[in-house]
């Protein structure tokens, strides 16, 4: 009973005192595309914090992560949204790809299992967003199923999306095979390792928001 | 011995997304390929991919799915389009083809985007190991 009154005076408070017009942006993607780096970046760049440990082995982020109150101010606008990091969604997940890595068994099974959640979570979060960047692998084929797979369900639920093609620093990143795989979408071909093209980022991030507040 | 089986659209026409996910599941566990007449819809993919998460032990690994669609809406001129709308309004999503396999045998599937290559797994070597 005691529970049941904080949580309403949780929610009570939190909608009188949310700012109207805050939106909640999700990165979403297959694992290993980027998505921390990306999102270690713009924390970095507006609050001067990182969100998130990145890695080199797949399913480094098994956990949802957020971050509150970002403001990107350009040219006297503003633009204010809590991040929503996601783990990378799979169709599968093989503990021995983690012993090749050089994972120990019992830390690799662990780390599997808490892939495997963290692909269903990412999946359940996808109804509370107001709008998602697409963090693509641009150095990888896009037509995936996990890609098309997640694109299609945004696209179900009319969720704004922008589409990012990443490692544009690295050799075999091919923008324009991107672009050919998701035609009605813009694509932005970014470093978020190198800070490379984010402000053209941040500057979509802003039509982005237009977008989310329609919907809403 | 690779085994594929084939599931005609009437198979899964009358289940619920839920039901429809678990019938396919069933056989991918089975170690069978699926090779599924039409496409599962956008938010009837995520539920498979939920379910298998789920399912994921040392025996199972998870799945690989590809549809193939037969000429899509985009490079179709207007009345292509209205065509194929109205097809898919009377009869269901069941143009194109889906195949769905195990993970523990099918390594990879390559679209380009109107061809499909399957590369399975070296199962023997795998089991040697």
């Amino acid at each position: 009973m005691i529970n049941v009154f904080k949580r309403f005076l949780n929610r009570f408070f939190k909608d009188l005192f949310q700012e109207k017009g805050q939106v909640k942006l999700g990165l979403y993607g297959p694992p290993n595309g980027g998505k921390t780096t990306l999102a270690n970046k713009i924390c970095m760049d507006w609050l001067g914090e990182e969100m998130g440990r990145a890695s080199k082995i797949a399913h480094e982020t098994r956990e949802v992560q957020i971050k509150e109150q970002i403001t990107i101010k350009r040219d006297k606008k503003e633009l204010t949204f809590s991040l929503v990091d996601t783990p990378g969604i799979a169709t599968k997940i093989d503990y021995e790809e983690f012993i090749k890595a050089g994972m120990k068994s019992t830390e690799a099974k662990g780390r599997a299992k808490e892939a495997t959640k963290g692909v269903i979570d990412a999946i359940k979060w996808l109804d509370d967003m107001d709008a998602v960047i697409v963090v693509l692998d641009g150095t990888k084929d896009p037509y995936t199923q996990v890609n098309i797979t997640i694109i299609g369900n945004l696209e179900a639920r009319k969720i704004p999306v922008l589409l990012v093609a990443n490692k544009s620093d690295l050799k075999k990143f091919d923008l324009k095979h991107v672009q050919a795989a998701f035609p009605q979408y813009d694509v932005i071909g970014i470093s978020a390792k190198l800070g490379n093209s984010l402000n053209e980022l941040y500057e979509k991030l802003f039509e982005l928001r237009k977008k989310a507040l329609k919907r809403k | 011995m690779l085994t594929l089986q084939y599931v005609p659209y009437t198979d899964i026409e009358r289940l619920t997304s839920e039901a429809r996910v678990e019938h396919l599941l069933t056989i991918v566990k089975e170690e069978k390929i699926i090779l599924l007449e039409g496409k599962l819809r956008a938010e009837e993919e995520a539920v498979l991919i939920k379910r298998t998460m789920e399912e994921i032990s040392a025996s199972f690994k998870g799945i690989e799915i590809s549809p193939l669609d037969v000429g899509s809406k985009h490079d179709q001129a207007f009345f292509q389009r209205l065509k194929t709308m109205l097809y898919d309004f009377l009869l269901g999503n069941r143009r194109g083809l889906t195949i769905i396999g195990p993970a523990t045998i099918v390594k990879e599937i390559r679209k380009d985007p109107d061809k499909i290559q399957l590369l399975t797994q070296d199962v023997k070597h795998k089991r040697k190991r």
